[in-house]
Parts: structure tokens; C-alpha cells; sequence
């Protein structure tokens, strides 16, 4: 484990350590009881692998034992190895989606599924997500056949501050804690713009207007600053310590860089005043989603060096919305800010990979040449970096999690299809073959498990 | 950046707005027609109509000239179902003008008559080789009043996305939406719908017989207005089928019962278990507009929803037209995402090109005009430098009624100022 997944584990404790039931030999309450599934030594074997930290090689192979990337490289032997002909194929790292309600959004959308949003006040941080994710959305099951490893689960932009998000390796579990990406640190969710003004102005409640938006951000963070300051000060013996409280807790996580900050926000001039409420309480924006005019600040985020988690080209269903256009995450990347393709959907969840090529062709249109490579890194390393596990997954590199994806072609062809998807080594998916592949107990006897979801 | 719109300016001012005599010279043309695909051949246009295609033709003096050596070249695409041109931005901004609400209208409703040729998705949308487009009403779910829309949501039209004679056919389409959303607009069961849909024709079909009665008030009154009774004729004549959207099979089952005792054509949009009930749809002549992609089970009606469905519907011999859910109004472009994922699916290519044009043009009766590259036809031609599915594809050049379109839309120009980044001015004085 080098530094950062120490700081993670570190991170991890601070936040049961509020548990006096920790003390007891099992995992904290809500931690991480991901288990790998059983793997072997796997070669695969000359392919064509973007490695997804910038490195295209032709011909080359990508050694896994023990669930970790051993090597990658031209001409690697291993004894013992099954392996896989890869010949004609393409190689990356697990496609990851920093941006889905997945299992608090599941299918069938019914009323009975909506448990994104609790829209019962603008500032809601002490939900966290995991706590709504029914893992047997199938829609787990049909990002695993489009490549996705792992996601963050999101709660919805009805709320200034909606709540914790979760990152999870996309492996259905019987509950959330078998799902979470071990050592990954919380996200929190916020909101700019038309959700939260449009929610609550509706019922003559703040925020009515942009401007209240503002305002409930900074009454949150005043309130977060001064728990922590009468925490630290109970810390030192001055006073007793307030009592606990979820809300201010999950904000006083982020103010310590602990929890990061995923800011659903489309507009330029609102993500620029959200920088400016950052540097006035001592945070990091980690990513805007959405950031449909990133483009047009992309100097900005670099210097603040915000990512941008972004849409290939849905645009205009809303005014903020308007200014969408399919350079977008482009232009972004040419700045040197962080570009990720993300997708908030279902759907679009499975296709990450054609999202991106879309936003390639644009880019070539307009003068910008990415490589596959690079674009790769959209849906892979800057994702990872973004959800804070960019250390232990996002690229194909030695001693990282075996979270690799064999695609029958070159994944940013609209005709290619992934073949085999491995998480921490083990065969978590191949096409077509209903013997490996997993089935939600939700889709049991339909198409969906009869090879439906392809 | 500029001088790449200057560059296309100048492109489009050099040649008049409606040439005579238009040739595009080289390329391999997909014709969709009986002509099947032609390497290197030439596309003869005059006045706005296909003159001619085929291999070695003479150019006539005079024709002006593009040249499309090496470049792929098909019918302009057919978007079958959307909003375009009746919705500018969706959520609390509008115009909406697809969804009619309260009680004065149902089928009656036309939408032919808000559209709006100058919306800012026209440009967006053809400059991506989209040329025609069935734009359909919506059901009205509820407003800010609580008022809500109608199992028969009105009359689809079929226009062209060029700059004038845009409209190609009105009442393409009367747009009905049965099963769950059905039951939501008929008091909560989708048999309700049912109900509603076949009290409508049973009305429209008394009305016929006995107008005048009903003018001299002979006749009982009914639950519909004049003007939806007016609207319902061409359906219970079979001149306009009934577009449908539903999405599971039991549904599609009383579809079909329902075409043969009203002797309705009709379509389906939407069809998530359509590929279940493959064999009943062809026999019955049901075509269905296909959302592509949707695999989820997004309701209980859709529990069956898959991938390769567009491949076992045409194997079965339905007319499938390709769609894609989420995507059929800003990026009705999508199109061609859609027909790619058909493709990887299973679908043959050329299957999956017709699925985007010459099958929506025969779906709304409007294949004598468009659909494919044949002589007498309107002159939609996109120009491609590579295969029109791929993801990394935009078009060179689209024509509309043989008209040369300007490459420009309004995202191609917010895309051209934020390029520069050496200005010193802000953006607004960037031009």
C-alpha cells in the first residue's frame, strides 16, 4: 500500500471511529466487505492495450495474478497462466462512471425505487447514498457487459448538498457494504443551478433563486466551520464537545479534505462563483458534473485543478443546459484540466466508451487530435483520480487491481464489443456466455437473464 | 477559427441558393433504392429533385460541381419520432408546443402548425445529415395546474429540416399513448385506455355515417369535439395509421386485434418486447419504431427489454425504424449511433441504413418523396468522409431539397469562439 492508500485507510478509520462497536474484530459498521472472487493467473495475450496512464502498445500483453496487474508489455511469459488469445482485440483498464444513481434510481423506476433525493431540505449532507443502492438493480449487470468496474452512486441534485456518495466495484452484492470499493473515500454530493432553486422556490421555501443557492452553500459551511472549531476545542479540553451530528459531520469531512466534493453544476459562471465558496471556506471542488460550459472556463478549472466530469453531447433540456456542445470535454482536456466522460444514466452507463469516441470525432472536426490513448483516459485514470483510487485502480499498471476489459475492437468503434471484463482478476463477465455472466435476482426468467442484456 | 467560417461562407455564397443543376461527382453512393450501392458514381440534381444517379454519367454543361471522390455518400436520414422544431428547451424554460392539455382538444391537436423551422435544433441536427423528420405530439403529463394530457395526443407531420416548403406531410400520424402511460391519462388502468381509444373510433365512425344528422342535431352529441372527430376520418379510412406508443406484448397482442377489427394501420413506438411478438407484428403489418438501445427494464411493461431486438424485428420481416430513447428530440442526430449499435448487434449495415431512411419515409407515407437516392426524388444527400455510424463520422456536406446547407449551427459557432484562447477581449467581442 503506498502513502495515498494509507491516507485512505486512515481516512477510513476517522469515520467509524465514532463507532464504540469497532473495537470488535469484524468490519465497522458500513465499511467495505468487498471480496474478490476467486482468480488465476491470466496472460492476455497480443493485444492492442491502452494502458490508460497515456500509453498505446500494439501487440502486447497484460500479465494479472493474485487479482494485481504483474506487468504489461510485449513478449511476457508466465508459467502457469491460462491464457487468453487476444489477438485483433483491445485492452484497457475498467471502465469507471464517477456520475450514476445506480440502485437509488433502480429498474423499474418505479415510485417505490426513487430514493435519490431527499427532497425534504435543501441542505440534506447527513444521508448517504449507499444507504438507498439495491443491489439488484439490473442495471449493474448491464454496465458490467459495457465494461464498467466500478462507479460512484450519486445522490440526486434536488439539494444544495444532497449527501454522500459511494463508490462501488461493480460486482452485485447482497447488500451495499459487499459492494464498496475498499479504501475509497466518501463523495459528497452538491448542486448548483435550476434543481434545488426549482425544487424548493416551488414551495415558497430557499432557495427560490441562484442567489439563495449561494447563500445556503455558505450557511452550510459556516455552520460546518464552527462544529469544527468547537470540536477542536473540546479536543484541547476547552469545553465539552457538541453533540454529534451527521450533517455537520459530513461537511467537516470535507472542509479536512476527507470527503471530496462532486458539484453538479452546468454553468461557467456558476462553477466559477462555486470555486469562489471553496476558497472562502477551505475546500477543494474535486470534480463538476455535468459542466456542460466547462469549455468556456476550462484556464479556470485547470488552475483550481477541478475536473470536469461531463456528458458526450446531451444538451438543452434545460436553459443551463443550452451552451452543450461535443468539444466540450476536449477543450477541457487541451487546457490541461481533467476531463472525464460521465454518464448519469442507465444507459448511457454502457456505452461510456462510445460517448467518448463521439467527443474525439468533434475534437478532430474542430483541430484537436485525440488519440485513442488519451481519450481512454477519460473514462479510466481521470475518473479514478477524481473518485481519490487513481492509486490502486484507472490504469493498467504493475501492482494495481486487475480491473481490465478485452474488447473485440477498438472500443471507440460503435461496432465493437467488450468480450471479457475482469475485477480484481477474477472473470466477472463474457459475452454471450450465461454460465459466467451475473444475473440480479430482480431479472430472474427474463430476457435480461437469458441473455437480454447481451 | 474564423477563417473556417469565413472559409464556409464563402463555400455557401459561391453557389446561389437553389442551383439549377447540381452533380456530385465520385463517391460511393448508398442509394437505398433499387440501385442498390454505386462505386464512384454520379449524382445528377436539378431543381431540387434527383435528376439521375448511376455510374459514368454526363455532367451538363454548366451543372455546378462537388466533388465527393472517396467520400461515402447516402440518402439523407429520417428521424422517426421527436420533438424537433415544437421544443426549444424542455424544462422550465420552453417553448413546448408538442403537448396539448385540458379538455378542448385531443385528436385534433396538429403540431404541424407550431413548428418552428429557425429553432436552433434545425441547425443542429441536419449539419449531422438529419433531413426529414416525423415530429410527433407528446402525451401532456401534468402541468404547474395539474392538468394533464390525453390517450390520443394528435396529429404527427413529416417535414423537411431546409429553409422553406418545410412541411412535407401533414397528419402523418395521429399519436396515441396506451399502456401504462396509457392507464395514467385513462383514470388508471391501461383497459381504460383501450377503452378511450375505441370509443374515439366508434365516434368518428358515427360521425361519418351520419354527419348530416349530427348537423341538424339528429344525433346524439359525443365525447369528442368536431375537430378531433374531423382528425380521427383518415384514421378509420386507414390513410393515417395510429402511432403507438406502448412497450409490452400483451399490449401489442390487443393491437393487432384492434388494427383488424377497426382495419387501422398502425405503429408502434417504443417496443421494448416488440422482438417477443415478432412473427404476430409482420403478419399483421405493424411497423415499429424502434428504441434501439434501451435495454433496461424501465417499468414493469418493459421487463423484457433488450439489446438485439432490431435484428430479430427485421429477420421477422417488421419495418423497424430506428430510434433511441434518450435521445429523439436535441440529438435526434443520434441516429446514427443508434443504426452503429444495430449494426453491433447483429443488424446487416444496409439493413440498418434503410432503418433510418427509407423505412421511416415508408412508415409515414412519404417514401414516394424521400427515403433514398432514386431519380424523381427530393434531393437529401449528406456527403460523409467515412462510414456514417461511426461515432468519429460528421458529415462534409448535407443537402435539403438539393439545396447546399450551411455547416453552421449555433454550437459550431459557441465551439468556434471558446477555441480562442489567445484573445485578450472577453468572449462577447470574440465574433
Amino acid at each position: 500500500m503506498n502513502t495515498k492508500s494509507a491516507a485512505l485507510a486512515t481516512i477510513a478509520l476517522f469515520f467509524c471511529a465514532c463507532d464504540k462497536s469497532s473495537d470488535d474484530a469484524g468490519p465497522a459498521p458500513y465499511s467495505s466487505r468487498y471480496e474478490a472472487m476467486p482468480a488465476s493467473t491470466t496472460l492476455i495475450s497480443g493485444a492492442t492495450v491502452l494502458t490508460g496512464a497515456g500509453d498505446r502498445l500494439d501487440n502486447a500483453d497484460v500479465l494479472i495474478s493474485d487479482g494485481k496487474i504483474v506487468a504489461v508489455g510485449v513478449g511476457l511469459r508466465a508459467d502457469n497462466a491460462a491464457v487468453v488469445e487476444a489477438a485483433g482485440k483491445w485492452v484497457t483498464p475498467g471502465i469507471i462512471d464517477v456520475h450514476s444513481h445506480l440502485g437509488v434510481y433502480a429498474s423499474p423506476g418505479t415510485n417505490s425505487h426513487s430514493d435519490g433525493n431527499e427532497m425534504t431540505a435543501p441542505v440534506t449532507a447527513e444521508v448517504w447514498a449507499e444507504h438507498s443502492v439495491w443491489p439488484n438493480d439490473p442495471g449493474f449487470v448491464t454496465a458490467l457487459a459495457g465494461g464498467v468496474t466500478a462507479l460512484q452512486i450519486l445522490p440526486g441534485s434536488a439539494n444544495l448538498i444532497g449527501g454522500r456518495g459511494v463508490t462501488l466495484k461493480n460486482i452485485p452484492g447482497r447488500n451495499v457494504m459487499d459492494m464498496k470499493f475498499p479504501g475509497a473515500p466518501y463523495g459528497m454530493k452538491m448542486a448548483c443551478g435550476e434543481n434545488p432553486k426549482r425544487v424548493y422556490g416551488s414551495r415558497n421555501q430557499a432557495p427560490a433563486t441562484r442567489m439563495g443557492n449561494v447563500a445556503g452553500y455558505r450557511a452550510a459551511w459556516i455552520a460546518a466551520t464552527d462544529y469544527r472549531d468547537k470540536l477542536a476545542a473540546a479536543e484541547k479540553g476547552q469545553g465539552e464537545p457538541p453533540i454529534r451530528d451527521l450533517k455537520l459531520e459530513t461537511l467537516v469531512g470535507v472542509l479536512d479534505g476527507e470527503i471530496l466534493v462532486h458539484n453538479h453544476c452546468y454553468r461557467a459562471d456558476e462553477m466559477s462563483i462555486m470555486l469562489d465558496i471553496a476558497k472562502e471556506f477551505g475546500y477543494k471542488v474535486t470534480a463538476f458534473h455535468h459542466a456542460v460550459e466547462s469549455y468556456k472556463i476550462a484556464d479556470l478549472l485547470a488552475e483550481a485543478d477541478t475536473c470536469s466530469a461531463m456528458w458526450a453531447d446531451w444538451w438543452g433540456f434545460k436553459m443551463e443546459a443550452y451552451d452543450g456542445i461535443r468539444e466540450n470535454a476536449a477543450i477541457v482536456d487541451r487546457a490541461g484540466a481533467c476531463a472525464i466522460i460521465h454518464s448519469d444514466s442507465g444507459l448511457g452507463i454502457q456505452i461510456l466508451n462510445q460517448e467518448t469516441a463521439k467527443v474525439m470525432g468533434a475534437a478532430a472536426r474542430a483541430g484537436i487530435d485525440i488519440p485513442p490513448e488519451r481519450a481512454v483516459q477519460w473514462i479510466t485514470r481521470n475518473a479514478a483520480k477524481s473518485l481519490g483510487i487513481d492509486d490502486v485502480t484507472g490504469t493498467l499498471e504493475a501492482g494495481k487491481m486487475a480491473d481490465v476489459v478485452i474488447w473485440n475492437g477498438n472500443p471507440f468503434s460503435v461496432y465493437t464489443r467488450v468480450e471479457w471484463v475482469y475485477i480484481d482478476g477474477a472473470l466477472a463477465y463474457e459475452r454471450g456466455n450465461n454460465s459466467v455472466n451475473p444475473v440480479t435476482d430482480f431479472t430472474l426468467g427474463t430476457a435480461s437473464a437469458t441473455g437480454g442484456a447481451q | 477559427m474564423n477563417r473556417l467560417i469565413i472559409a464556409l461562407l464563402l463555400l455557401v455564397l459561391s453557389f446561389p441558393a437553389i442551383a439549377e443543376i447540381t452533380a456530385i461527382v465520385g463517391g460511393k453512393v448508398h442509394t437505398v433504392g433499387p440501385q442498390g450501392t454505386l462505386d464512384d458514381a454520379i449524382i445528377i440534381i436539378a431543381d431540387g429533385r434527383i435528376q439521375s444517379v448511376g455510374k459514368g454519367l454526363a455532367v451538363p454543361a454548366g451543372a455546378q460541381i462537388i466533388e465527393a471522390g472517396g467520400k461515402i455518400i447516402t440518402p439523407g436520414l429520417f428521424s422517426p419520432v421527436g420533438q424537433l422544431g415544437l421544443v426549444e428547451v424542455g424544462l422550465s424554460a420552453g417553448p413546448v408546443d408538442s403537448e396539448q392539455r385540458g379538455e378542448n382538444f385531443t385528436a385534433g391537436f396538429d403540431v404541424a402548425d407550431a413548428y418552428n423551422r429557425r429553432s436552433t435544433l434545425i441547425a443542429i441536427n441536419r449539419i449531422e445529415g438529419v433531413t426529414r423528420a416525423a415530429i410527433t405530439p407528446s402525451p401532456g403529463y401534468p402541468d404547474d395546474t395539474g392538468t394533464k394530457g390525453h390517450v390520443l395526443s394528435g396529429l404527427a407531420a413529416v417535414v423537411n429540416l431546409g429553409d422553406d416548403n418545410i412541411l412535407d406531410r401533414r397528419g402523418a400520424a395521429m399519436v396515441v399513448t396506451l399502456g401504462e402511460g396509457g392507464s395514467f391519462f385513462a383514470g388508471g388502468t391501461r383497459a381504460g385506455a383501450w377503452l378511450v381509444l375505441r370509443n374515439a373510433l366508434d365516434e368518428a365512425a358515427d360521425y361519418r355515417d351520419h354527419r348530416a344528422d349530427f348537423e341538424r342535431g339528429l344525433r346524439r352529441d359525443y365525447r369528442h369535439g368536431i375537430a378531433d372527430l374531423e382528425a380521427l376520418q383518415g384514421v378509420i379510412a386507414g390513410s393515417i395509421p395510429i402511432l403507438v406508443s406502448v412497450d409490452r406484448a400483451s399490449d401489442m397482442e390487443i393491437l393487432i386485434d384492434l388494427t383488424r377489427d377497426y382495419g387501422l394501420k398502425a405503429i408502434i413506438s417504443g417496443g421494448s418486447e416488440a422482438w417477443m411478438v415478432a412473427d404476430k407484428l409482420a403478419a399483421a403489418g405493424i411497423s415499429v419504431v424502434l428504441a434501439t438501445t434501451s435495454n433496461l427494464p424501465r417499468s414493469f411493461d418493459s421487463i423484457n427489454a433488450r439489446r438485439g431486438a432490431a435484428t430479430i424485428l427485421v429477420d421477422a420481416g417488421v419495418r423497424v425504424a430506428l430510434a433511441d430513447s434518450q435521445s429523439e428530440t436535441h440529438n435526434a442526430r443520434n441516429i446514427t449511433q443508434s443504426a452503429g449499435n444495430a449494426v453491433g448487434d447483429g443488424l446487416a449495415w444496409d439493413a440498418a441504413l434503410r432503418a433510418i431512411t427509407l423505412t421511416p419515409a415508408e412508415i409515414y407515407g412519404v417514401a414516394d418523396l424521400v427515403g433514398s437516392i432514386e431519380a424523381g426524388k427530393a434531393a437529401d444527400v449528406v456527403i460523409w468522409p467515412a462510414d456514417p455510424f461511426e461515432l468519429t463520422t460528421y458529415p462534409d456536406q448535407v443537402l435539403i431539397n438539393g439545396v447546399i446547407i450551411p455547416m453552421i449551427s449555433r454550437q459550431t459557432l459557441l465551439r468556434d469562439r471558446y477555441l480562442q484562447t489567445d484573445s485578450e477581449k472577453p468572449p462577447a467581442y470574440r465574433k
